[in-house]
């Protein structure tokens, strides 16, 4: 077993970090004030590489192994989880199902362009009546011969007015229930396309989430991902990697808290003497690094089992699952440690709360990895 | 036009120095090793004037005086976009042993720019440049905040006192930069990353350099007295301070 990162990953992980402090950084409280989508900095990251970190280098992606995305997401993560959502859907939802499921002229048309970050996608799943049970599809792709016809709304959609390339989940046969859904390649500005207004979210504010209404929207044929009914099964193994890319990101958010905890309590002085000196404090922060170690362990694991095309469902829901938890709590404390300047926008502690609090909930809550869990654990 | 940036491998600049208990050398557990802030700079403006079609710079190469362990951050200068690297496989005791060594290559790989930042983050010492020109009997110009290529030409401005002085030099030559030569050092692309790997980065062995200074010791800076904050409402607590404690 060996804990040691390559020289390439280490540099990869330094590279994310520099970004993440030298750019994100400048204008993080402003965009999350004000919820600006981080154009610049989409652009920036793509040409660094991030956008198609996984792609094979034929498709224009960067051809990094799952670890060096783990640590990406953790670095930028640790600042600005509204970039570094749109980096993971881009990468796990959208670039990961065209490369292991598409055609060679999807990949061709799609991803090469994908990967590249000159464009970026969208991954329309969740619908008003189905968020964790993702098999109630209502939207319809109807089979008009040689194109599909869509009608429906999708929610919560990442990147969803950003995006130029969709990857849409619609239900083409309804009674066969999950596998009667399709997964669709659609333009964004398909005729009968509509948005909804830009989400007012709690965090992750510099995001761009909407709800998109398919209105007599064609598709041609040949946009279908994989055979007929096979789009449940791609949104299934999208989001296990999906999961993995959220837990990093949640690790990030913990990580940054916890940084940040730990510099102001070697600066704050109380009764005397500075604030990590008192146990009260040393302690949580004690805790937090050790749920956070377990954290990273486990986004190394998944990933380690993805890189070696082993099964890694069940790693990366434990994964996300610990992580997103740690976040939550984690951000929580080091709100407490900051005191009131934790409750201030300025400290940075008091947005990484209301980052962390997403994770528990997208791409799988924290009650869905726990249900993929124990079905595993059930199962033998 | 052949440039070659001189890159020392420093300790990050946020790291809390500490000496083993000889003092004879560094405590090195636990620093991250980056390129030196300044010859970062020298080699980020480097690429940016190769990066010119009308530059007539052909190739930029870095070059690192050092051991094996310096190999990774190395690396990222070849990620950045230098086009391969040299380092001189010694542990340098000074200055002058460096500038020696340098030379030696400059020369045989016949190198038209020298450039190096103005010192170094570890020992600040300020003399590598100079002492190269001086055995390579080239011009030099220190503190250098702008540069620019043409052919066969550079155009170097330094900031002094009251005026900015700009030169037009022919090389050979060796310049020193300070800050203003380029804005940020680069990111490497993760693409860039990948491909150092397949760039050259040359080990050579060192030739004999005579070291014209002799380490002795490092000593720790005597600590600073405690500043004491005196409430302005209070003045007549000053002058007492000062009169009975300071002994003004």
């Amino acid at each position: 077993m060996n804990f040691e990162l390559t020289e390439e990953q280490k540099m990869i992980q330094q590279a994310a970090r520099d970004y993440a402090n030298r750019e994100l950084i400048l204008d993080v409280l402003e965009r999350d004030a004000n919820s600006i989508y981080p154009a610049k900095h989409v652009k920036a990251l793509a040409d660094l590489g991030f956008m198609g970190m996984m792609v094979d280098p034929k498709y224009n992606g960067s051809g990094m192994d799952t670890i060096s995305y783990v640590l990406a997401m953790e670095e930028l993560s640790k600042v600005d989880s509204s970039v570094s959502v749109i980096v993971s859907v881009n990468n796990s939802l959208v670039c990961y199902g065209l490369e292991e499921f598409g055609t060679e002229e999807q990949k061709e048309k799609y991803l090469k362009p994908l990967a590249r970050g000159e464009i970026i996608g969208a991954f329309l799943l969740s619908e008003p009546e189905a968020g964790s049970d993702a098999t109630s599809q209502h939207t319809l792709a109807e089979d008009k011969g040689d194109y599909y016809l869509v009608n429906g709304t999708k929610n919560w959609i990442t990147n969803g007015n950003s995006a130029s390339v969709y990857i849409l989940m619609a239900q083409t046969h309804p009674e066969l229930k999950s596998k009667g859904i399709n997964a669709l390649i659609v333009d964004r500005h398909s005729p009968g396309i509509t948005l909804g207004p830009h989400e007012d979210k709690m965090g992750m504010r510099s995001s761009d989430t909407h709800s998109v209404m398919f209105t007599d929207v064609k598709v041609p044929k040949e946009n279908r991902i994989g055979p007929d009914g096979f789009g449940f099964k791609l949104a299934m193994k999208t989001l296990e990697g999906g999961r993995l890319g959220i837990a990093s990101q949640a690790l990030g958010i913990a990580s940054g808290a916890y940084e940040r905890a730990l510099k102001y309590s070697k600066e704050r002085k109380a009764f005397g003497t500075e604030i990590f000196h008192h146990q009260s404090v040393a302690f949580k922060l004690a805790e937090m690094y050790t749920r956070i170690e377990c954290g990273r362990l486990l986004c190394f694991h998944a990933a380690w089992l993805k890189d070696n095309h082993q099964p890694y469902g069940v790693a990366s829901a434990m994964a996300k699952y610990h992580c997103a938890e740690t976040a939550m709590w984690v951000t929580t404390e080091a709100v407490q440690i900051h005191g009131g300047y934790g409750y201030v926008k300025e400290y940075h502690v008091e947005r990484l709360m209301r980052e962390a609090k997403l994770t528990q909930i997208y791409e799988g809550t924290s009650e869905i990895q726990k249900l993929i869990i124990s079905r595993d654990i059930f199962s033998h | 036009m052949k440039i070659l940036v001189c890159m020392s491998v420093v300790p990050d600049t946020t790291t809390q120095i500490r000496f083993k208990p000889d003092m004879n050398s560094l405590e090195t557990s636990g620093i991250q090793w980056i390129i030196n802030p300044w010859d970062e700079l020298a080699l980020t403006r480097a690429l940016e004037i190769r990066e010119q079609p009308d530059s007539g710079v052909t190739q930029v190469s870095v070059i690192h005086i050092g051991l094996k362990d310096a190999d990774p951050v190395i690396q990222k200068a070849l990620a950045v976009g230098a086009d391969s690297a040299y380092r001189v496989n010694v542990a340098a005791a000074g200055a002058m042993e460096v500038a020696c060594q340098l030379s030696e290559v400059v020369k045989k790989e016949h190198f038209d720019l020298v450039i190096a930042g103005h010192d170094s983050a570890d020992y600040n010492g300020s003399a590598v440049g100079e002492m190269l020109a001086e055995l390579l009997d080239w011009i030099s110009f220190s503190s250098i905040c702008s540069l620019a290529a043409a052919k066969d030409s550079i155009t170097i401005e330094r900031e002094m006192d009251t005026r900015t002085e700009t030169i037009i030099a022919h090389p050979p030559c060796v310049i020193t930069i300070q800050k203003g030569i380029a804005k940020d050092p680069r990111i490497p692309s993760l693409r860039g990353i990948m491909g150092a790997r397949s760039k050259p980065l040359l080990q050579l062995e060192p030739i004999p350099c005579a070291g014209s200074a002799a380490f002795v010791k490092f000593e720790n800076p005597a600590q600073r007295s405690k500043c004491r904050m005196i409430d302005p409402a209070k003045p007549e607590e000053l002058v007492e301070l000062l009169r009975n404690e300071a002994n003004v």
